[in-house]
């Protein structure tokens, strides 16, 4: 697997890179960590005449609290989102999805502006940009532009960014005080992408009995963009949560991941194993589990070796059970 | 940082840390955990793997597939390629058609089989996606890659055959002139029709064996050079001795003027057990061109090309009494060929034939397998060949049957095996097991996994209609190792033998060669053989070394598959010790000035007997080298070599028990305990053992649940990379907990079984009768493998497959 002959420049400044793109017109490509960009040259799905590594620039890289949000770089790869302070603290549901990207060499190289820029529905930030309403600060040879999440993911594999465009830094809003989040992935073996993922953030009011105030959730690969689940928020806003967790052994069921080893010793029917919902009872048992019957609403999910569109329109429900679940359970520190 | 990766210092670390697995002072060498003295080099890359070889003057070759399963190419046109920068030289499949001849078959299992011509390149007709029209010779890999692209080929699409049992209809498109069936063989004894006739409880099954693509660690390279007259084949093989024959025979290049190499080869599960197109192409390129050549494949060009394993269709009957004591078996296949039958393929699905009875008395037993052409890439062995297919055919069947009949299935098979007091035993498919003690294993497995314990578990479970489900898998298997007693093997139209060969020499030094003809590809045997040779020779471990791969140092073998090596090959080697050893008794007596009667070999001393008179065997070899006074008639070196060719199969056997956990909400298979217990005999080295039930093990778990590779329906390959073709990583599997029962073997002096492909075997239904055991309440009888989660849940709420 031998790519096609390219050109390769490392400019020292994001002023630099901008002026390499200028040049080399439509046929040019952002190099970032090369972890999605690599395969596709090698496997000769992609023929670009220049690539411009913009992995070292330093303008591209850490993360800042910028006061009402976190700017990530684009070049932060995602081992150190993941082991990012500020992101665990401020905004961790980005810490959680980015921890299940892939392996650790693939971490240690690829970054969190590639995973966006690259806008595979079966990555897992896409998603966690849409829950989150994260925007996207882009440079060109014209200036700077500001691009919200909702508008940045157009098609499969395709974004708003236009030839000369380089993602600087993602803006992730800082949601404030009460919410709680989960990160849902099912995939088949630790290395493989996401058949269906979850990204759910609920704030919940203790406030006249517990229930959930508000809720964002985002869907990796049910479509060929990620998905907010407008509906699913929608109902699910003011389900109570009766506090029996884990007495009803029916209730969740959600301790058997996508691959054996994701919930060391976990086994099913005690800890945080099938009783993982957090209600028992059936009337508001019933809210958040309608709720998430709504998930597959509007989607039109992908067929593929993992699962064929009926499949993972079932799993969106049952994973957006578990996910607004765990979610709630932990924004009451659990 | 840059310390801790240092290869030397890891290197360092391994063979310092082998000194903690010496054996205690007096103890045999056999039977100790030593650490694999090999490792230090193959896992720091300090070796030689066949893409490291860099000869002056190379060229590289890479190869134009044919995107089409089934096509006449019409048109080759590789004129633009060769104006390319670097490049030497384009062929097609027609420019080399004169001199290419067609990639052997060794196993025409029967006297009629429909055997296709196979060219290495296609010439007129493509029958599988990745077959070879074409090749480009360049200076350096990369101008080889560009230059594939202007490569121009025109194919006329031919119809794709997929289904094998479409294949067989009448009016079935064709994949050769002479149709799609190339064989049908039959096996059979007792009186199968009485067997049947007014049994209280038959059990009809169809299951299906997916195709899988074997994928080892290193993928498939050849360099090939000549000096005008000698070629040298350096390839990533498992068989370099049978490759050399097979070679000299297709491209006529005198097997005495034809080396071939299998330097340090990283993996094959079969996959390599094979004469490839890449091969016989480069042998000729480097004779063509006069310069040395080489091919590297990618592992997507390996996912299409390697041979492929498994494909069987398994029609299946099982009949028994109401107390669950078995009659007969019906066994029915459709074995998918592939497009060509390559080097064993036919004799895959028969290996299995004497297998499918698994451990179990029956009065009648009946065979019949049908090869079938399609157009996919050819099947071949892999890391069982036939007899994983087999075990899972009768295992899967003898938990159908206890659950018709309602009893645990651990008493179904107690009430049907082989006692241990009943060895030898032929049984209804005519072998003779030697030795066992399935009791034995059973027991030791159960205690281990707490079978009641997990049982009463699952009852709990299924009271209170959980949504995550236990279920317990039970497999015993038995499997014939140690390939092959040769006048087997020719009964069954094999084309050579099963013996192995060694040779030990004694240097003048006392340190010790050992030429194998078998050829490790990962397995240990330069510490395995090290051992026996220690105690053999009463010399220390780190005294010998071996040597093996290359058919100029080690001039005859069959080489490595089947896990024969260590059961023959490894019983050559203790032969071929005995001689040596018989021969240095000679000399030292003659030395001591006694008869060789009166001397005596022990802790490495020839002594006369009663006496302090005494030579250690490092002296003999001394004496033997100098040659100034050797007993008449002895030959000036302690050198001798043996030939072992097995009088019967070995049979390890074990008991293997499951426990998974199935989210019926999701149809997610989580293994949560795995417990092995086998017996392959006498144990050599035990961390070798269990290094190869380990990887055993995790490749049957792969097929249960996790590898298939899949055609479309215009046959394009799907799955070729590995974000499609699932194999599962260590974060994917379970600890496993292994334990022995060890039985020795009776047929040879060793004891011992062999176990290369036990865990394999053992596994894959161990796995999937767990599944459908937690199922079984939703009324589900089977789930195809790979059981995926969309599968299980599709089961699950289907109310069956
Ligand atoms: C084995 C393997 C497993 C993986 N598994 C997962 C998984 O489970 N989940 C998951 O989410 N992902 C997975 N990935 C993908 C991984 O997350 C990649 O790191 C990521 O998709 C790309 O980031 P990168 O920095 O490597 O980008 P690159 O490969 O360098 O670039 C990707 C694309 O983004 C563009 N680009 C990069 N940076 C910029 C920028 N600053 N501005 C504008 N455009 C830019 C490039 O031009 C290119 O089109 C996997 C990858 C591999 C190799």
């Amino acid at each position: 697997m031998i790519p096609a002959s390219f050109d390769y420049v490392r400019p020292a400044s994001l002023e630099e890179a901008v002026a390499a793109l200028d040049g080399a017109g439509e046929e040019a490509k952002v190099l970032s960590g090369g972890q999605s960009l690599l395969p596709l040259l090698r496997m000769r799905l992609s023929y670009p005449s220049v690539l411009v590594d913009v992995g070292r620039l330093e303008e591209l890289r850490g993360i800042r609290d910028e006061g009402g949000h976190l700017a990530i770089g684009a070049a932060a790869t995602h081992d150190e989102v993941v082991r990012s302070p500020l992101v665990n603290a401020e905004c961790p549901l980005v810490a959680l999805a980015t921890a299940t990207v892939a392996d650790p060499a693939v971490r240690h190289r690829g970054t969190f502006g590639g995973s966006l820029a690259h806008a595979d529905p079966a990555g897992d930030l896409p998603a966690v940009a849409v829950a989150l309403d994260m925007e996207f600060v882009i440079r060109s040879s014209s200036g700077e532009r500001i691009v919200a999440a909702r508008d940045f993911f157009v098609d499969y594999l395709e974004t708003a960014l236009a030839p000369g465009e380089i993602i600087t830094e993602i803006r992730v809003p800082k949601l404030g005080d009460g919410w709680g989040f989960h990160y849902e992935k099912f995939h088949r073996t630790a290395q493989a992408w996401a058949t269906v993922g979850v990204a759910a953030a609920v704030r919940v009011s203790t406030q006249g009995g517990r229930h959930i105030e508000e809720a964002r959730v985002g869907l990796t690969n049910m479509g060929s963009t990620p998905v907010r689940a407008t509906e699913v928020e929608a109902a699910v806003r003011g389900a109570e949560l009766n506090g029996q967790a884990g007495t009803n052994g029916s209730g969740g069921g959600g301790s058997v991941n996508g691959h054996p080893r994701s919930q060391e010793g976990a086994a099913p029917g005690n800890g945080n194993g099938a009783g993982s919902a957090p209600h028992g009872g059936p009337g508001p048992r019933g809210a958040l589990r309608q709720a998430s019957e709504l998930a597959a609403e509007g989607t039109s999910p992908p067929t593929d070796l993992h699962g064929g569109p009926g499949y993972r329109r079932h799993l969106a429900r049952v994973l957006t059970y578990r996910a607004l679940g765990t979610a709630a359970r932990s924004a009451l520190g659990g | 940082m840059t310390e801790e990766i240092d290869a030397g210092m890891v290197a360092r670390r391994i063979a310092e840390d082998g000194d903690l697995s010496e054996p205690a002072p007096g103890r045999n060498e056999v039977g100790a955990a030593r650490r694999r003295k090999e490792d230090a080099r193959l896992v720091t890359g300090r070796t030689r793997w066949t893409d490291n070889i860099q000869l002056p003057g190379m060229l590289y070759v890479a190869f134009v597939r044919s995107p089409m399963a089934h096509a006449r190419v019409t048109r080759v046109d590789t004129s633009a390629a060769r104006a390319m920068p670097g490049v030497v030289a384009a062929l097609s499949g027609a420019d080399l058609a004169g001199e290419q001849g067609s990639l052997p078959c060794a196993w025409p299992v029967t006297e009629d089989i429909v055997l296709p011509d196979h060219p290495p390149m296609a010439v007129e007709e493509v029958r599988y996606a990745g077959e070879a029209v074409a090749c480009v010779i360049a200076t350096d890999r990369y101008k080889a890659a560009d230059a594939l692209e202007a490569v121009e080929v025109d194919y006329e699409p031919l119809p794709a055959v997929l289904d094998m049992v479409k294949a067989l209809e009448e009016g079935s498109p064709k994949v050769h002139e002479a149709g799609n069936r190339s064989y049908v063989w039959k096996f059979g004894t007792g009186d199968v029709d009485a067997a049947f006739r007014d049994a209280p409880v038959v059990i009809e099954r169809t299951y299906v064996q997916q195709r899988l693509i074997p994928s080892a660690m290193e993928p498939r390279a050849v360099v090939a050079e000549t000096d005008g007259d000698f070629f040298t084949l350096h390839s990533s093989t498992q068989i370099p001795h049978i490759l050399r024959i097979m070679l000299a025979q297709v491209t006529g290049i005198p097997e005495h003027k034809l080396r071939v190499v299998a330097p340090d080869v990283g993996g094959g599960f079969g996959s390599k057990l094979q004469v490839t197109a890449e091969e016989v192409i480069l042998l000729l390129l480097a004779r063509r061109l006069g310069k040395p050549v080489k091919w590297t494949e990618s592992r997507s060009e390996g996912n299409l090309t390697v041979h492929h394993g498994r494909d069987q269709i398994q029609r299946l009957a099982l009949a028994a009494d109401a107390d669950g004591r078995l009659r007969g078996l019906r066994v029915d296949l459709l074995a998918d060929m592939g497009a060509y039958l390559m080097l064993v393929t036919p004799g895959i699905p028969i290996l299995g034939a004497f297998m499918y009875n698994g451990i179990y008395k029956m009065d009648a037993y009946d065979f019949t397998c049908t090869g079938v052409f399609t157009t996919k890439m050819p099947t071949d062995a892999y890391r069982g060949a036939g007899r994983p297919e087999a075990t899972f055919a009768i295992e899967r069947l003898m938990d159908e049957l206890a659950d018709e009949l309602s009893l645990d299935p651990v008493d179904l098979r107690r009430r049907n095996w082989i006692g241990h007091e009943e060895f030898p035993y032929t049984t209804v498919a005519n072998l003779t097991y030697d030795s066992g003690n399935y009791e034995a294993a059973t027991d030791r497995a159960l205690a281990v996994f707490g079978y009641d314990k997990l049982r009463a578990e699952q009852a709990d479970r299924r009271e209170r209609g959980e949504p995550v489900q236990l279920g317990i898998g039970v497999s015993t298997y038995t499997e014939m190792c140690g390939l092959a007693p040769s006048r087997v093997l020719g009964s069954l139209s094999y084309g050579a033998g099963g013996w192995e060969h060694a040779s030990v020499r004694m240097l003048p030094t006392g340190k010790v060669e050992v030429v194998t003809g078998t050829s490790p590809h990962g397995q240990g045997h330069e510490t395995a053989w090290s051992q026996i040779v220690a105690d053999a020779l009463s010399v220390p471990f780190d005294d010998v070394s071996v040597i093996h791969g290359d058919t100029s140092s080690s001039h005859k073998g069959m080489d490595t598959y089947g896990s024969r090596s260590l059961v023959v090959g490894g019983i050559a080697v203790v032969q071929a010790c005995d001689k040596v050893k018989e021969k240095a008794r000679h000399i030292a007596a003659h030395m001591l000035e006694a008869s060789p009667d009166d001397v005596e070999f022990a802790g490495g001393t020839f002594r006369v007997r009663g006496t302090d008179a005494a030579k250690t065997i490092q002296e003999v070899a001394l004496a033997a080298f100098a040659a100034h006074d050797l007993p008449p008639g002895v030959e000036a070196s302690l050198d001798s070599e043996a030939t072992f060719d097995p009088e019967n199969f070995s049979y390890p056997h074990g008991t293997h028990l499951c426990a998974v956990e199935v989210d019926t909400e999701t149809g997610a298979t989580r293994i949560r305990e795995y417990v092995a217990v086998d017996d392959v005999g006498n144990v050599v080295n035990p961390m070798i053992v269990e290094g190869q039930v380990h990887g055993g093990i995790a490749q049957g778990v792969a097929q249960a649940l996790f590898e298939e590779a899949v055609y479309d329906a215009e046959g394009n390959l799907l799955t070729t990379t590995m974000a499609d073709y699932l194999l599962p990583s260590a974060a994917d599997l379970p600890e496993f907990t292994t334990d022995r029962t060890e039985t020795p073997a009776t047929s040879n002096p060793l004891g011992v079984k062999g176990v290369g492909e036990a865990g394999t075997i053992a596994s894959t239904p161990a796995v999937v009768n767990a599944i459908v055991d937690a199922l079984r309440p939703f009324g589900v009888k089977d789930v195809p493998m790979p059981c995926t989660p969309e599968r299980v849940w599709r089961a699950v709420h289907g109310g069956g497959s």
